[in-house]
């Protein structure tokens, strides 16, 4: 079992949750990513490594209430203990030769960003880290955000913290302005990743982007997580996380991604009628 | 003793009537009781040259553990085969029989053979049931050794070394213990319940069992070298599915095996949502492959309600799915279209299956193994309308090992090389099952974790 050592909100939809997990802990790398399952019912989850402590032998997950599962883990408190956790899992991000970077976050992303900006930046490169949030009461991590990079540049879709856009015109105004970046590395949701990836593209601008589709066991077998990369099969669990992003399939990771919608809303209402303590 | 029985047939399995089966996840063969059983053992000729025993990869002795059970001595069959076999109820259900030690036996010549792996089966389920002791257990010898992976090979070396008073760990990258017997083989066919009663078995022979530990991610091989482990056992097990390389293997409703698999037998998503891992099964399933893993994929969706296809590109003899198999998943209704193969799948505009691609073929000159070669026959396309596609034409070896490995020699293809004893070229560190041979069968993996505990404990006096 892995006991949850601390839990904080975030926002209202994100939350840190630091678990022991010494195993994991030991190896843990900026990019990798570990499973979880809750209880013995559970589903196997993916979520990437946002932090860890190798002394402690803790290692800090963010996850966004968006499914059943990340709903129930939201459930869990400080003390309670998970079934499984299990990793490091992927390939790290390769970091080496990096100088002029710009690290993009959008939505949750913004907690997988956090960790390779930092270790970009704590490796000497010069870091933007360009992060985004629906309004400016979603902003998380702003002062270790801040920390970890060069200039740190926050976007909301409302414009309420006075900087009103997505983060991929964040980027294009550096671009256009001229800003020689030898690696973008995005970090969010797929039409975001997308979108940055369409426009380093022509300016030949390598491009790394973190690819996170359903997948079971995480180490190889199952090949759920399966993504065409440069015309090939690539399987996000071994191969990945990030892959380059001008070579992923973005239409064909969209489409794999709803395959579990209306088998998701079944699981939601499940867990609507566990909470209330209604009989389905 | 009494005359042989000269019945020309086995006597048969009592099994689940398929109708009903075909609905449900229970076990489809209830096993003999003891009457039948004492009369199959009667069949056995005891052969003083036992020609059976030779086709057995363990070499459990088959004709003295059938002796005792012609009178009725349950305990004594039970711990003669455990003397060489530590997974006796599970290969009594999962051998392939017929072309092992029934293959070899002198009453197939003329009629059908003894039913050993029925009758290994009597024998380890009744023996569990009265909880009768396992195998025994020599005093500590201060050796200790690191076993990865959890499946047949990993679980019998593991037992292997244990008896021999060797201190024992086995680090499984998985949530429960088991590896293929677990994530692979459906409940109907090796009830989950049976897996584990082995699994505690050999914890109580001091194996221990660590779950969710990643070889070549949390820990490397060199690493279990320098923490005292006198030798390291690699059984990790079939890795990356095989995909044919058509249009449309991504689309939503394309399964690898197994992930169709794990999903049901692991997660038990056939309890969604009771459980929490979804599965999507159509009304019309294709399973393309002839193997076991095939057959169980389409049984386990037949059971979910589909009306189920398996293509197979050469004809029902090249079938290498063990006939009780073929057998069974015929009666429950799977639908066999032989000689076919896809040549793409079809999405709608959702990117959801709607059909799959085929073409006719016909047998041509045999193959460098002598299995003759499938051509495609001109002018014979067709579509199948399926919602669901599941591939089952194998597995390439798991390059996670091998990645944080650099001295173990491998092959070309990623399989781990091993002398005929499982030593692989890096010194202490042994191998066997699907991770050097590529995707094989439960026995033959449990026979390869045999013969490198073997050569652990000659290389290790």
């Amino acid at each position: 079992m892995y006991p949850i050592l601390r839990k904080v909100a975030l926002n209202e939809t994100v939350t840190l949750m630091e678990v022991s997990a010494p195993l994991v802990a030991r190896k843990a790398l900026p990019g990798q990513f570990i499973i979880f399952r809750i209880d013995e019912e559970g589903e196997r989850v993916p979520l990437t490594i946002a932090g860890y402590d190798r002394e402690k032998g803790a290692v800090t997950i963010i996850f966004q209430k968006v499914g059943y599962t990340t709903e129930k883990l939201d459930t869990l408190e400080e003390g309670d203990q998970l079934m499984d956790f299990v990793g490091p899992l992927g390939e790290p991000t390769h970091t080496d030769g990096i100088r002029r970077a710009a690290v993009i976050g959008g939505g949750l992303g913004v907690a997988i960003a956090y960790p390779q900006a930092k270790a970009l930046h704590d490796a000497g490169a010069e870091v933007d880290l360009i992060v985004g949030f629906r309004n400016e009461h979603l902003i998380i991590l702003e002062e270790e955000l801040r920390a970890a990079c060069t200039n740190l540049i926050i976007m909301t879709d409302d414009g309420s913290n006075g900087h009103k856009g997505f983060v991929t015109q964040a980027l294009k105004e550096r671009l256009d302005a001229g800003q020689a970046y030898d690696t973008v590395i995005a970090i969010g949701p797929l039409p975001m990743m997308k979108a940055v990836s369409e426009m380093t593209r022509p300016l030949g601008i390598r491009t790394i982007v973190s690819m996170n589709p359903i997948m079971i066991d995480g180490t190889g077998m199952c090949g759920g997580c399966r993504l065409t990369v440069g015309g090939e099969t690539k399987f996000a669990c071994v191969d990945g996380p990030d892959f380059d992003g001008h070579l992923v399939d973005f239409d064909e990771a969209m489409a794999r991604g709803r395959m579990y919608r209306p088998e998701e809303a079944r699981a939601r209402e499940k867990h609507a009628c566990r909470l209330t303590g209604e009989v389905r | 003793m009494p005359k042989p029985n000269m019945s020309l047939t086995k006597h048969p399995m009592p099994e689940q009537d398929p109708q009903e089966r075909a609905t449900n996840f229970r076990e489809v063969a209830l096993g003999y009781n003891l009457d039948t059983a004492m009369e199959e053992a009667q069949r056995c000729l005891h052969c003083k040259n036992a020609p059976c025993v030779t086709g057995c990869p363990v070499n459990v002795p088959i004709p003295d553990f059938i002796d005792c059970l012609k009178r009725g001595d349950v305990e004594a069959a039970y711990r003669i085969i455990r003397s060489q076999n530590g997974l006796p109820a599970i290969c009594g259900r999962v051998c392939p029989q017929e072309t092992q030690c029934e293959s070899k036996c002198v009453r197939g010549l003329k009629g059908e053979p003894v039913a050993v792996g029925r009758l290994e089966r009597y024998a380890a389920d009744t023996a569990m049931a009265l909880g009768l002791a396992g195998a025994e257990k020599k005093a500590p010898c201060g050796r200790k050794a690191a076993v990865i992976g959890s499946g047949p090979a990993g679980l019998t070396c593991a037992g292997e070394l244990a008896r021999a008073g060797w201190e024992v760990t086995v680090y499984e990258a998985l949530h429960t213990a088991g590896g293929v017997l677990m994530y692979g083989i459906p409940e109907f066919r090796l009830p989950k319940e049976l897996v584990n009663r082995e699994i505690d078995s050999l914890k109580q022979l001091g194996v221990r069992i660590v779950t969710n530990a990643v070889a070549g991610k949390a820990f490397t091989v060199d690493e279990l070298l320098a923490e005292g482990n006198d030798a390291v056992f690699i059984g990790s097990g079939a890795g990356l599915p095989n995909f044919q390389k058509i249009p449309g293997e991504s689309l939503c409703g394309v399964y690898s095996a197994n992930e169709f698999l794990t999903r049901l037998n692991l997660m038990k998503a056939y309890q969604f949502p009771q459980t929490d891992t979804p599965i999507r099964v159509g009304a019309h399933v294709a399973v393309i492959g002839g193997g076991n893993v095939a057959m169980d994929a389409a049984r386990c969706a037949k059971r979910l309600g589909a009306e189920v296809t398996i293509v197979y590109r050469r004809s029902e003899a090249e079938m290498p799915a063990r006939k009780e198999e073929v057998h069974h998943a015929r009666e429950e209704g799977i639908i066999f279209r032989m000689l076919t193969a896809p040549t793409a799948i079809e999405g709608d505009e959702n990117g959801f299956v709607r059909a799959m691609k085929c073409i006719r073929m016909e047998l041509g000159e045999p193959d460098e193994r002598g299995r003759r070669r499938p051509v495609p026959v001109a002018g014979s396309e067709f579509d199948l309308p399926v919602e669901t596609v599941i591939v089952a034409i194998g597995n390439s070896p798991n390059p996670l090992i091998k990645k944080t490995t650099p001295d173990l020699p491998t092959e070309k293809w990623g399989g781990i090389q091993t002398d005929d004893s499982g030593r692989t070229g890096k010194k202490h560190v042994y191998a066997g099952g699907d991770a050097v041979t590529g995707a094989a069968t439960v026995i033959l993996a449990m026979g390869a974790g045999k013969k490198a505990a073997a050569a652990i404990l000659a290389d290790h006096p």
